[in-house]
């Protein structure tokens, strides 16, 4: 990684990780990462301040050292039996909100490499494929269940190749992932190389459009 | 099936290459760029050694972090000063028109597109901000991506995406006095809740949104966002056509012509399928305001906060219960007799010239109300600021106790230095209504102009149409 926080997308194969519960609906982009911490010009170091008043006692500020800071001892990120989890575990609608991207960045600087809820909002799900974050959903049922097993050290396997999730109890639990973005999620591409070798269709097309839509180029 | 939605006929008309399995190239006519989600872009753009595919399709303008008091000053917080210049370096670098925070045209990104005539009808639009919705109110694709697709469409022109499904929401009949295109909306989100529209284009149709300006339409397509969808999106008619002649940014002579003629096939076909519908009747709609954290958390003026108690989805109750105590209220409260502290009328949703006009109607000859401590006023753009005071609007806000400011973001998201304090209260005609949004522990209450100019003057929500 660079001084700037730009790093190559980490490839996602498959994980045996703890899960955090995050027992809350309509999780926002702003509850993730306020906006305060948006000024920044890099692309790391959101960790310290993922959900951060959710998190503190205090006021966050940017470039703040967090390891003094007061915390909510009620908060489950502050929880010690769910430190180190890889895993988050959440209800519908996680992500909704606003398109920032620090908020996948967040989650993936604190060590979050998979999420799973009964739903994502559209703009997040999309960032976190771009990010080499996992956002599986699975039914609300399927949720509720996992919600109610989970326990300190509680771990789940996750398989990106096979579509799979395996609980403790050996459960397979099998999820849904578009075909083109496991593809390149599975391998770590780089979306921008992968959309240059189809420059010459994206030439064509602009040729084609200059003649329908002269305007647009004028 | 040769009828095809609005929204299939942008999709159709700006796909380079589709794969087997519908995962498609989409040429993008149209990239905003603001100063909060571009840097990591253009930093990484650097280090790969890549240039934009085509710097005439990108615009840029900072209204994030702007100060929206005195601009002759270098900003004084140094983070926010340093993204505002590195937006300037990366302009000037890779050759991007900027119009710079002293520009006259500088202004919220959402507000200056459309005003300079940016964005068109027809156009496939994106920008890193979620509320780039906002541009489909005339016949446009756009919708909002992270700092990745700032990046890829930078480098490329385009993005990969699957196709969204087709959601189209009515609105028959007409609204009556009082009732605006941002009461429309949150009853919308109110009716299908705020991931109502997940994975689906909405198209607004029906006699009350058509009977609206562009401008009040631009309300309704910006918080699509709100009931979850990306885009939304609105035909073309007559009143499209007007808006966009003679706009710095619009086609000149003969292409108007052209452009002409094809803007008005963009609408949905008869007989469209669509894969969702939703109907609503514009004489039920009331004047709207949200009382919790969630913009589908929203009633009538003339109701109550709801019971959580009477809420049977267990998660569902929980989020209320959580909601009411981040708000300091309870259920069966009138909405009425909510006190407010502050006012901010501004935002991408609410901030251009008829905005203004409609908050400036119902304040002229009053003051605003003494426990409020501060009522802001924040133009979309300089020049929304410039017509205002043209029309003598700043005198009306500034007369009654409100603070006319310099155009930008604002106190929507807090960035700048314009924030609600812990525990303060705000009738506001922005967009969100988050835990934090407008300041750490900050409390949200969403409304039209109309609605958070009157909570201005009397300190609580009051039913404006009783001022009409």
């Amino acid at each position: 990684m660079l001084e700037s926080g730009y790093k190559e997308m980490e490839a996602f194969k498959q994980i045996t990780a703890k899960v955090m519960p995050l027992d809350r609906a309509n999780v926002d982009t702003d509850a993730i990462i306020p906006k305060q911490f948006l000024k920044s010009i890099r692309r790391a170091g959101f960790g310290p301040y993922l959900f951060d008043e959710w998190r503190y006692e205090d006021i966050g500020e940017p470039e703040m050292d967090c390891t003094n800071r007061p915390l909510k001892d009620d908060f489950i990120l502050n929880n010690p039996d769910y430190q180190g989890a890889e895993i988050l575990l959440t209800r519908e609608n996680f992500g909704c909100g606003s398109s920032r991207e620090h908020a996948p960045w967040a989650l993936d600087d604190y060590g979050f490499r998979a999420i799973i809820a009964p739903s994502f909002a559209d703009i997040f799900f999309n960032n976190c494929f771009k990010n080499g974050i996992l956002p599986i959903a699975l039914s609300a049922d399927v949720v509720d269940s996992l919600f109610k097993e989970i326990a300190a050290g509680y771990q789940l396997a996750i398989d990106l190749d096979k579509q799979t999730i395996v609980t403790p109890k050996g459960e397979v639990i099998q999820f849904d992932v578009d075909a083109a973005r496991k593809y390149r999620l599975y391998n770590g591409l780089d979306d921008i190389a992968l959309t240059l070798l189809q420059a010459d269709k994206i030439k064509a097309y602009e040729a084609e459009r200059v003649k329908r839509a002269p305007w647009l180029f004028a | 099936m040769s009828e095809k939605t609005l929204y299939d006929k942008l999709w159709d008309d700006h796909v380079v290459h589709t794969e087997d399995d519908g995962t498609s190239l989409i040429y993008i006519d149209r990239q905003l760029i603001h100063e909060v989600t571009s840097p990591q872009a253009f930093e990484s753009l650097r280090l790969a050694g890549r240039k934009p595919w085509n710097t005439q399709r990108n615009l840029a303008v900072a209204d994030h972090n702007v100060p929206t008091t005195d601009r002759k000053l270098k900003i004084p917080d140094p983070i926010a000063r340093l993204q505002v210049e590195t937006l300037d370096k990366n302009c000037a670098e890779f050759g991007i028109t900027e119009f710079d925070m002293n520009d006259v045209r500088q202004g919220i990104v959402h507000v200056m597109g459309p005003e300079q005539g940016a964005t068109l009808p027809g156009m496939t639009i994106v920008c890193g901000d979620s509320h780039t919705s906002t541009h489909g109110a005339s016949g446009a694709l756009a919708f909002g991506i992270g700092t990745s697709e700032v990046e890829l469409a930078l480098a490329t022109q385009c993005l990969t995406q699957k196709k969204s499904k087709n959601f189209l929401i009515k609105v028959n009949g007409s609204v009556g006095a009082g009732v605006t295109a941002k009461d429309i909306v949150l009853a919308i989100i109110g009716e299908i809740g705020t991931a109502g529209g997940t994975g689906y284009a909405i198209e607004f149709a029906g006699t009350a949104i058509t009977n609206l300006s562009i401008e009040g339409r631009m309300t309704v397509c910006n918080m699509a966002i709100e009931a979850g969808a990306r885009a939304g999106l609105i035909a073309v008619d007559d009143t499209t056509v007007d808006y966009y002649r003679d706009r710095p940014y619009s086609p000149k002579g003969e292409h108007w012509f052209m452009a002409e003629r094809e803007w008005q096939k963009l609408h949905s076909d008869e007989g469209a399928v669509f894969d969702k519908l939703v109907e609503l009747n514009a004489a039920d709609i009331k004047p709207q305001v949200t009382w919790g954290t969630s913009p589908e958390m929203v009633v009538a003026i003339d109701e109550h906060v709801p019971h959580p108690e009477d809420e049977f989805d267990a998660v569902k109750q929980q989020g209320m219960i959580n909601a009411l105590r981040y708000m300091g209220l309870d259920g069966g409260q009138a909405i009425n007799e909510i006190k407010i502290d502050k006012v901010f009328i501004g935002s991408c949703t609410n901030s251009r010239i008829e905005d203004l006009r409609a908050a400036a109607a119902v304040i002229k000859g009053k003051k605003k109300a003494e426990t409020v401590t501060l009522a802001l006023v924040v133009p979309g753009s300089g020049l929304v600021k410039l017509q205002a005071e043209k029309e003598g609007l700043d005198k009306v806000f500034i007369d009654a106790g409100f603070e006319w400011r310099e155009p930008g973001c604002s106190m929507c998201l807090a960035m700048n230095a314009d924030k609600l304090l812990e525990g303060e209260r705000c009738a506001s005609t922005s967009n969100r209504n988050f835990e934090g949004r407008q300041g750490y522990g900050g409390r949200t209450h969403l409304v039209s102009p109309a609605m958070a100019a009157a909570a201005g003057i009397t300190g609580h929500f009051v039913d404006v149409r009783e001022w009409v």
